[in-house]
């Protein structure tokens, strides 16, 4: 039972401090977290603290590789128009 | 020094746009201020509008966390060549940060100020944030320390933020009210939780206003920062103004909001526009009846160095800093000679507005018929005209009227869309310049080329290159009298810019 920082990952620092388990540590290209560590906050908090903190969809991810902010859950993007508009920008 | 119109009654001078104290004269917003206040902002290049001319900030970015999502930011986005707050190309440790403060305190002597600006929120990264202060309070007493922050985590820090000599605080307040709030920020981090919508924003606002009045109370001056959304909070930022006013905020900066698509950004990427430069102002005029408002904002970088509009970030990036050994009590001791010196111009500068002052009021146009002109100046710094309309990637925004010459905003040329729809992807970088000098009568360059300056004519603002070198204020006034001479001021303008772009 651990998390995982993925790719995305934009290295804000926000996360690590919160980690009451010290799982989170910096490292290139992006922090990572120790899964021998992580307890996913069990005992301490009732919401996961990276993945409450962090700013970025898709990058805190369970044992399972599902996302914990899927896309759209922090900015408010529906994915379906992020797409389109990456599409668009992209055909420049 | 109090600067009083001569022979105007407040009224009359409200009818060219202006209505307050805050920005009735040709002289520097701030004159009205207690001395000690003054005395705090006079070189502070983001508070005084003329201490901008000549005084340098730089910004270290320590601080990449943020403990709140605004709709206008998207953290997985930097770039080198956009200038925006939150953008940075480096990011540094404390110790890397003082040493940076140190080399370029020590090569532009001008510099003045260090703040902290993110690219989060610098009180969501305390211990990186309070460091870097300690340091440089220690090794570096001739800088004043400046921080800028969202207010959430600000209660709780406000008595540690005292302790490392910081006499302004910048703080974000978008709104007063929740429910405008829920439209900017989607959610905010507050004990160990994220909280979503309105309720976030009514736990941010609470913040806010206590941290606000801790502040002032405890004798530190704050600035409030608040970006214009059409269609959210532009009808409420007169009561956000009104709002710290009445908790003690001294300067209102109210700036555009920057929505590209590119940028990633909910705004921009769901086509929110940002405002033109007419709503701009009329908003700023409007707030301005309640409060100092700050128009000389360039909304730069987390990690901007040197003088506003200009960006040196380039010349002190870490791998050239490494390296150098400075000789940090010599660099003050320079650094103090040139403050006296741009002291002295200032001076000597004041000294000679006063007499163009009285001989501006004295200007024998019918004050009835006579209209407000707005002039764009091409300048890169020091408050003359010495740049070439070919160069300048903003121009700064003067308005004369019969009484005086007050600086009204910056305008870019290439670094933001004003949300007018003009703006084509065929568009010449020329034609774009001519479309964000809208409403210009008057360009006024240290020099300017042959196929501009008719495409200038053609959109109706004239191009003059006969002040180069001249302080900008003696040399729109100037304009201005030779408009008035020239029968220019008893008519409309006429629009064409609407024709040619």
């Amino acid at each position: 039972m651990a998390l995982q920082i993925v790719d995305g990952c934009v290295n804000c620092w926000a996360c690590e401090p919160l980690c009451p388990s010290k799982a989170i540590y910096a490292a290139i290209p992006h922090f990572l977290i120790d899964a021998k560590k992580c307890t996913e906050c069990d005992g301490d908090y009732a919401d996961k603290q990276c993945a409450s903190i962090c700013p970025v969809e898709q990058v805190i991810v369970d044992s399972q590789g599902a996302a914990l902010n899927p896309p759209g859950s922090l900015t408010g993007i529906p994915p379906e128009r992020w797409e389109r508009v990456k599409a668009e920008i992209q055909a420049r | 020094m109090e600067l009083t119109v001569l022979g105007q009654s407040q009224t009359e001078i409200s009818a060219g746009g202006c209505a307050s104290s805050g920005c009735g004269s040709n002289d520097d917003q701030l004159n009205h201020l207690p001395e000690h206040i003054r005395a705090k902002v006079h070189n502070h290049p983001c508070y005084s509008e003329e201490a901008h001319h000549h005084y340098a900030r730089m910004h270290v970015a320590v601080a990449p966390a943020c403990n709140i999502q605004c709709h206008y930011c998207n953290r997985k986005y930097d770039c080198s060549n956009e200038s925006r707050p939150g953008v940075v190309s480096e990011l540094l440790t404390p110790d890397q940060a003082v040493k940076k403060v140190m080399t370029v305190a020590a090569n532009i002597p001008q510099m003045t100020v260090l703040g902290i600006a993110g690219p989060g929120d610098p009180l969501a990264n305390p211990e990186r944030t309070f460091d870097t202060f300690r340091q440089l309070t220690e090794k570096a007493p001739d800088i004043k320390l400046c921080v800028s922050t969202n207010g959430l985590a600000l209660p709780e820090l406000v008595d540690e933020l005292c302790q490392h000599n910081i006499d302004h605080v910048t703080m974000t307040i978008n709104c007063v009210d929740p429910d405008i709030g829920a439209q900017i920020y989607p959610w905010i981090f507050w004990k160990n939780r994220r909280v979503y919508g309105r309720k976030g924003a009514e736990i941010l606002i609470k913040q806010q206003q206590k941290g606000l009045q801790m502040l002032v109370d405890r004798g530190i001056l704050v600035k409030v920062n608040s970006v214009m959304i059409p269609g959210v909070n532009d009808k409420h930022l007169e009561e956000v103004s009104k709002a710290v006013k009445a908790k003690g905020a001294f300067l209102h900066n109210v700036m555009p909001l920057i929505a590209e698509a590119e940028h990633g950004t909910f705004y921009g990427v769901m086509g929110q526009r940002g405002p033109t430069h007419d709503e701009l102002q009329e908003l700023q005029d409007a707030c301005s009846g309640d409060m100092n408002m700050m128009r000389h904002c360039r909304q730069c970088r987390a990690d901007a160095v040197g003088m506003l509009g200009e960006d040196r970030g380039d010349e002190f990036t870490m791998d050239k800093i490494e390296a150098v050994d400075v000789d940090y009590a010599a660099a003050m001791v320079k650094r103090a000679e040139v403050h006296a010196a741009i002291e002295a111009t200032l001076a000597a500068k004041q000294q000679k507005k006063n007499e163009t002052f009285i001989s501006l009021s004295s200007l024998s146009i019918p004050k009835k018929e006579s209209r407000p002109v707005l002039m764009a100046i091409a300048t890169s710094g020091g408050g003359i005209i010495n740049q070439h309309f070919g160069h300048a990637r903003e121009f700064l925004i003067y308005e004369a009227n019969a009484h005086d010459v007050r600086f009204i905003s910056h305008r870019k040329t290439d670094l933001y869309c004003s949300g007018d729809d003009t703006c084509g992807d065929g568009e010449s970088v020329l034609q774009k310049t001519i479309n964000a000098l809208k409403g210009c009568e008057v360009v006024l360059c240290s020099k300017i080329g042959y196929e501009p300056w008719g495409m200038l004519e053609e959109a109706g603002i004239m191009p003059n290159g006969e002040h180069a070198l001249e302080a900008i204020e003696d040399a729109v006034a100037a304009v201005y009298k030779e408009m008035g001479e020239k029968g220019l001021l008893d008519k409309k303008p006429e629009t064409k810019q609407r024709a040619t772009a």
